[in-house]
């Protein structure tokens, strides 16, 4: 038995309310809540919070769970990050519909996909509208651009050759990115399409590609040898896929 | 299906709830959840036994840990005015709830959610977090008198502005 004498603590409130307490000793807090107001009135204001915190979230837990979270779908995802892994999912772009996730068993947090396609996507937008000052180094200069930028950003930027598809390098800025420098290369097509480049540095070896599109603009983001990937650029993702694909070539091509 | 795979199953309802109070965004709430599932499912071989829900919890809170960690650098972006007239009172409530929360930091507000809106035990949280007994307590405590704080200085606030 404890002794009703000895003073409740602010630990054994909480113990109270949370339903850690002995048994013996509730009834000792209890008899000190009847006499002390403050000790009361913080006791029902966290009964208050628990309350509330229930009224606003209980909700979340009887919605019907989303598809992307079945356990059927999830038991399906490819088990390792891998480089094919990466190449795989350049397959599953092409075949799986709709927008969105498209690469599930993501070992990445999410907020590295987040990051930097927010950036890579409002770089994009700001600049693919520009007619004059698209770029800060014109892509006749290329070889000083890849120079420069490779130097800032402390990593291997190369400019690859898209002319498979159509695209010729307009030129490439430095641009603040999640955790540092991140470079932005621009192509254009003979009838004025643009896409984007941009690499940044990632807090993960290599993750699975994924695809997100927001207002018209769609974008691949992968990373590889610790360096993220965000390929920007129209609303067609077979299109864009097609660009991701041979950018991903090349740099696999030249070791990253 | 398994017993493990079961038992991950039920829990998915809990650990969205979880995650929606921890990250405040659905879309990040819920690519939590998912890398937490993947996670698990991965490593079933690897669990020995055990209580699954503790593990569960404690995969999705070092992950949030870690997505917190990288955007660390990123300046955070608050709605610098919330009012919305129309709100019934409960929904003025949710908001006033998620707010005080979003103003803890980031221990604090996962002791509190895993004590408080999941019923885990001290011992369990301890074990996730991978704290003595009496850091969640403190934790706890501080969490508590924050979020006390916080809605009893905005409701009044909020009355004032017609």
């Amino acid at each position: 038995m404890t002794d009703p004498r000895i003073p409740v603590t602010e630990d054994e409130l909480h113990a109270y309310v949370d339903g850690e307490l002995p048994a013996e000793r509730r009834r000792d807090v209890e008899a000190w809540l009847a006499t002390h107001a403050d000790d009361a009135e913080r006791v029902h204001s966290w009964r208050t919070m628990a309350d509330a915190l229930h009224a606003r979230y209980d909700t979340v837990a009887n919605e019907p769970v989303p598809a992307r979270l079945e356990i059927e779908r999830l038991d399906r995802a490819p088990r390792k990050w891998v480089y094919g892994a990466i190449a795989a999912s350049f397959a599953a772009f092409v075949v799986g519909g709709g927008t969105g996730w498209l690469a599930h068993g993501a070992a990445v947090s999410p907020s590295i996909f987040q990051s930097f396609t927010v950036d890579a996507l409002d770089a994009h937008r700001l600049y693919v509208v520009e007619v004059r000052h698209p770029v800060e180094v014109p892509g006749n200069e290329r070889t000083h651009l890849q120079q420069w930028l490779t130097k800032r950003c402390g990593w291997d930027v190369r400019a690859p050759e898209l002319g498979a598809t159509g695209l010729k390098l307009v030129g490439g800025r430095l641009l603040p990115g999640p955790t540092g420098p991140a470079s932005f290369l621009m192509y254009e097509s003979a009838s004025g399409e643009r896409f984007t480049v941009y690499t940044a540095k990632a807090a993960t070896e290599a993750t699975q590609m994924r695809y997100t599109a927001q207002n018209n603009e769609g974008a691949l983001f992968w990373a590889d040898n610790g360096v993220g990937y965000v390929v920007s650029g129209g609303s067609d993702r077979d299109r864009l896929t097609q660009v991701a694909r041979l950018v991903y070539d090349q740099i696999e091509k030249n070791g990253g | 299906m398994t017993a493990f795979r079961q038992s991950v199953e039920a829990m998915i309802p809990a650990l969205r709830r979880y995650a929606r109070a921890l990250a405040r965004d659905a879309d990040v709430a819920d690519d939590l959840v998912q890398d937490t599932l993947v996670r698990a499912l991965r490593s079933e071989r690897l669990f020995l036994g055990g209580d699954v829900r503790s593990w569960l919890y404690t995969i999705l809170t070092n992950l949030n840990k870690n997505r917190r960690r990288s955007l660390a650098r990123r300046p955070q972006f608050m709605p610098l005015l919330e009012n919305n007239p129309d709100a019934s009172g409960t929904e003025a409530e949710g908001r006033d709830i998620a707010r005080a929360l979003s103003t803890l930091v980031e221990e604090q507000r996962a002791v509190l959610l895993l004590v408080m809106l999941e019923g885990l035990s001290y011992r369990e949280v301890a074990d996730i977090q991978g704290v003595p007994i009496g850091t969640v307590m403190s934790r706890l405590a501080r969490a508590r008198a924050h979020v006390k704080a916080a809605l009893e200085g905005e409701r009044p606030a909020l009355r004032r502005v017609k």
